[in-house]
């Protein structure tokens, strides 16, 4: 039974040597070269003794990105990506919580680490790369490891203030990997564009289908994100097939009438997920691609990548949304009401999430992990966890599951997972600001900031480039003489919203 | 082109688009300024941007964008 994802790429490095695993379009790396560095990576790890904790990989998007991941995992340790554009405060806040004793950057990225004050290891990649592997010393490492060690660590936004960083196990990343292939019918012969960056768990599902096949994934540079018909040339250039993208990537081609020019020819795999994918959109793109399998795929990065999905095989009406539809095998879905029972067809329900899928918990937040994984209240006769997602669902007419809405203030913003509430207690810390409320527009995709106490738009915008990763910036401010209130004295975020 | 700045202002309060002419080779403006700034330009000033104005080139700076609008304008 295989147990550590490096059992992928240990298959496959020997059976396509001089494939191309992973490409941006300018720099790739063969399966050959990953299965090497990441091993040099291994062994330089190994004997500085690290041994099952966090090894952050501070690093621009890049083929060697993922080469240091592997790297982490041959040592017997977990890695913890960081994004080269994230603001220095929000890595701070990162590094508090990990406290990490080694890092590994490239030439760019050295200089946002020396500034962090950071004490420990600090490795560069191609020196750590070069180093002769021990194998040895890796197989020793390989033994004792067991399914349940960590994997990864990925940071989600927290409504406190502070992010929250899921750690997952091999048993739970190589259940979803199984799973997803078989239900999107990866293969060899898959060429994935990859948009998602490699701070999240989103990207799973290229990276570890890549080496369980002998794929090939190509990082796409994010600049063409911005022009779409770069985009679309890039992909039939690269003869991409693939593709597992936020839905505002797939809008930002079909909302501009690309497609009515110039369709990605060799695409055939659509999959989109954890956003509304407007119909209207969605139709231009099932129009230019009708032979392609468009897939709507759902889950929280707390159950490891993710846990639904439904092929779209029926068209839908303008004001209908396409449905998350059902587990992946292996993954249980309970929807609960507020009092805890199931919900009857057709109920409102919180969607609840059980099995391997589920990830370890949030790292050095034992309170924060108890509140969200909790004891299956259907079951009062042995331990089983599941996951409160906070996402509001229900089953329609035909039984499949739809998501409906939040029970809080987490918003999905252009992909991006954000709690409204993490702007705001940032905001706050501007000296001229009093009372901020970050409000979410969901028809335009926009992120509205109200706030009093006098600061100038520019100056706050300012303090939050410095703070907040780029996703989370408000698209709009607007300055109040007062916040309104409830009748029982809290922010009336209705009232806002309804501006 | 005081229109335009004023666009351009309320989705980077922060920016100096008077000077700035490296918009895109800095990464001031993202994918989603670039949704939102091609809907107001087609509402502002009636025009219809295509995709393939949707360049580097054209969205560097405020003068690269009103020129382009000037461009789709006439035509």
């Amino acid at each position: 039974m295989q147990r550590n994802v490096l059992e992928y790429l240990e298959a496959t490095a020997p059976r396509l040597p001089d494939k191309v695993a992973f490409s941006n379009g300018a720099d790739a790396l063969t399966f050959a070269q990953l299965h090497r560095a990441a091993r040099g990576i291994g062994t330089r790890l190994a004997r500085e003794g690290l041994d099952h904790e966090p090894v952050v990989v501070f690093m621009e998007k890049h083929p060697r990105s993922v080469a240091a991941f592997f790297g982490v995992v041959y040592s017997g340790c977990f890695y913890v990506p960081i994004d080269e554009e994230m603001p220095p405060y929000r890595v701070e806040l990162i590094f508090q919580t990990l406290n990490p004793r080694a890092v590994i950057c490239d030439e760019k990225t050295r200089p946002a680490v020396e500034k962090l004050g950071y004490a420990g290891l600090l490795l560069d990649y191609s020196d750590a790369a070069e180093t002769e592997p021990d194998d040895g010393l890796l197989s020793a490492i390989r033994d004792r490891q067991l399914d349940t060690d960590p994997l990864y660590i990925v940071f989600t936004s927290g409504s406190t203030g502070v992010p929250k960083g899921v750690v997952a196990c091999h048993r739970s990343v190589i259940d979803y990997i199984e799973q997803l292939s078989a239900t999107l019918g990866f293969s060899e012969e898959t060429v994935f564009g990859n948009q998602t960056p490699l701070y999240f768990d989103a990207c799973l599902k290229e990276l570890y289908p890549t080496i369980k096949f002998g794929a090939t994934t190509y990082l796409i540079p994010k600049s063409l994100f911005l022009f779409p018909i770069k985009l679309v040339d890039y992909l039939n250039e690269h003869r991409i097939n693939t593709v597992c993208w936020v839905v505002s990537a797939l809008t930002m081609i079909s909302g501009f009438r690309v497609l009515e020019k110039k369709v990605p020819e060799y695409l055939h795999t659509i999959a989109f997920g954890s956003e509304v994918f407007p119909i209207r959109q969605f139709r231009l793109w099932r129009k230019a691609l009708p032979e392609a399998k468009f897939t709507n795929l759902y889950g929280p990065t707390e159950a490891t990548g993710m846990s639904c999905f439904y092929h779209v095989d029926r068209d839908f009406a303008e004001d209908e949304v396409i449905p998350i539809g059902r587990p992946f095998p292996n993954t249980g879905i309970l929807l609960l009401t507020g009092d805890d029972r199931p919900a009857a067809p057709g109920e409102l329900g919180e969607i609840c999430i059980k099995g391997t899928c589920l990830t370890m918990g949030y790292y050095r937040m034992p309170e924060k992990t108890a509140e969200c994984f909790v004891q299956n209240p259907l079951n009062d006769t042995y331990p089983e966890l599941i996951y409160r997602t906070g996402d509001l669902g229900r089953y329609n007419e035909r039984g499949e599951l739809v998501f409906v809405s939040r029970k809080d203030y987490q918003i999905k913003h252009m992909g991006h997972r954000i709690e409204l509430q993490e702007i705001e207690v940032v905001a706050a810390m501007h000296p001229e600001v009093a009372q901020a409320c970050a409000v979410y527009e969901p028809e335009k995709d926009h992120i509205r900031l109200y706030y009093t106490g006098g600061a100038e738009a520019a100056a706050l915008t300012a303090f939050l480039k410095e703070k907040l990763p780029r996703y989370m910036l408000p698209n709009r401010m607007e300055e109040l003489e007062r916040m309104p209130l409830t009748p029982n004295g809290k922010v009336d975020r209705k009232a806002l919203a309804g501006e | 082109m005081e229109e335009l700045l004023d666009i351009l202002k309320s989705l980077h309060p922060d920016v100096d688009f008077e000077h700035c002419d490296s918009l895109i080779d800095d990464k001031i403006l993202d994918s989603i300024d670039i949704v939102s700034l091609v809907a107001e330009i087609n509402d502002a000033f009636d025009v219809a941007v295509p995709a393939e104005e949707i360049i580097p080139e054209n969205f560097n700076s405020a003068q690269a964008l009103w020129e382009m609008i000037q461009r789709l304008d006439e035509a």
